[in-house]
């Protein structure tokens, strides 16, 4: 076969390429579209200002990757509320299983990616740092 | 104009101290720019940006480059040989800038009075009025680039490292096989003008350049001239994915630094011999009445074919190492010699 056809047809390609408008997102600068179903960091759910959580340990028992802790409580209403809720983000594998889990909507995903940390304590996230900003 | 030294006005020697800084002064921001046009270039082809960040669509990185290169710890490996070591980068950047001194960049201009031929090494002539330049300056040319081959055997072998050895004999088998043909395409080029003087090359190409009358020649010289300087897709001296950095592999700060000015420089270099062969150096449209355009001319000749070199860089892969040699010996070198003799029998019949 002839050789430089296809060197020619491919130095046409490279020089197509070079007035098409680059991919590149200028990252800190230009922030991505996050999808509305991507799965970030998790959020506690809250209605009437607590959380929704009952704990009733659904989620950590269904978690592959054994990251979430609960313990159970009581109020002064004798409800039962997650006393604590930490989830370990260096555990987590983001597989969106609590959530599906859930029977009371209590939890859901968010589009927060940026989890980077110091040190590995900051990595877990109690409940307080779970709970909905609003 | 009164003082002479040794025969010679005054003039001549400030015309000589400034041709030499401008010319080494252009080669020098020439290779820093270079990096970076590569550098965007192949982002641009690739559908990225390339350095941003550095100033204004990272216009200041060839110098954060420098400065980070600079300050980086020399590290020479205990079992190198040091001598060796220490000079091999010397001897690659060295040759790499002193070929500039033959290539004419401009026409002549006219000085307070004095005439200056734009070209390092040449002088014109007060009495006479002829230029004087290097005749034998393409045989110079072909002489320094393979002086160039000496610094990166010698890097290689000195580093006493298997990648480094490995890297400086492919250079080495690589840069005698290609510079063979090379040089026996531009016998064609010689046979066309009858001399070896670049002035006079240059002189000859202002109706038709001998990219039109030698096109096979030129095409030649310009894949053997990528093939001697290391340049995709013939750049398996240094090919990351077999050789970590081929060469320079155990060679850090300012000492790599050397290595890859010499590599652009050489770029540089091939670029305005390739120009001035075939492309007519700074010959072009309205370039006798307003001599200042020469200087333009060469440096957008040279340019274009700089980006030519960084295109294909974009588009090609690395040649495997059999498929470069049975490139360079059983193509390149009969294609050459089948050149030379429909030259000398066309020549031969038109006279």
């Amino acid at each position: 076969m002839n050789p430089i056809t296809p060197i020619i047809n491919g130095l046409k390609i490279t020089l197509s390429h070079l007035f098409k408008k680059p991919v590149t997102l200028q990252y800190p600068d230009e922030r991505p579209n996050v999808a509305q179903r991507y799965r970030g960091l998790h959020a506690l759910n809250v209605s009437h200002n607590k959380a929704k959580c009952v704990a009733c340990y659904l989620c950590p028992t269904v978690c592959p990757a054994k990251c979430i802790t609960v313990e159970a409580g009581e109020d002064a209403n004798h409800d039962k509320y997650a006393e604590k809720y930490e989830i370990d983000m260096l555990r987590c594998i983001f597989c969106g299983y609590c959530v599906e889990a859930c029977p009371v909507d209590a939890i859901r995903m968010t589009g927060q990616f940026e989890l980077a940390n110091f040190s590995r304590e900051d990595f877990v996230f109690t409940k307080e740092r779970l709970l909905e900003k609003k | 104009m009164g003082m002479e030294i040794l025969g010679l006005p005054m003039m001549y020697y400030i015309a000589m101290v400034a041709k030499v800084l401008v010319a080494f002064v252009f080669v020098l921001l020439t290779v820093a720019y270079a990096t970076y046009a590569e550098r965007k270039i192949i982002g641009h082809m690739q559908v990225r940006v390339g350095p941003m960040r550095t100033g204004w669509h990272g216009l200041l990185q060839p110098i954060a480059d420098g400065v980070k290169l600079f300050f980086k710890e020399e590290i020479i490996p205990s079992q190198a040989s040091t001598f060796a070591f220490l000079l091999a980068p010397l001897i690659a950047l060295v040759p790499a800038f002193i070929t500039f001194a033959v290539i004419p960049f401009g026409g002549v201009i006219e000085v307070a009075g004095y005439k200056i031929p734009l070209q390092v090494a040449s002088y014109i002539d007060t009495a006479t009025g002829q230029i004087h330049d290097l005749n034998v300056g393409a045989l110079y040319i072909l002489a320094m680039s393979s002086l160039g081959v000496y610094g990166i055997v010698l890097a290689g072998w000195a580093s006493n490292s298997k990648y480094s050895l490995m890297g400086g004999l492919r250079a080495s088998a690589q840069m005698i096989s290609y510079e063979l043909s090379a040089g026996l395409s531009i016998v064609a080029v010689f046979m066309l003008s009858g001399t070896l003087s670049l002035s006079e090359i240059v002189n000859q190409q202002s109706t038709i350049w001998f990219a039109f009358k030698q096109p096979l020649a030129f095409c030649l010289f310009f894949i053997c001239s990528l093939a001697e300087i290391n340049r995709t897709p013939f750049d398996l001296p240094e090919a990351e994915t077999e050789l970590v950095s081929g060469f320079c592999t155990e060679y850090s700060s300012m000492k790599y630094a050397m290595f890859f000015m010499a590599e652009y420089a050489n770029m540089v270099t091939v670029c305005a011999l390739t120009a001035t062969l075939f492309l007519g150096g700074w010959q072009g449209p309205f370039v006798s009445s307003f001599a200042l355009l020469g200087p333009v001319y060469f440096i957008a000749k040279v340019y274009a074919l700089m980006f030519f070199c960084m295109w294909i860089r974009a588009t090609l892969p690395r040649y495997r190492y059999d498929q470069l040699m049975h490139l360079g010996w059983k193509v390149m070198i009969p294609l050459s010699l089948i050149n030379i003799v429909v030259t000398g029998v066309i020549g031969y019949v038109i006279k």
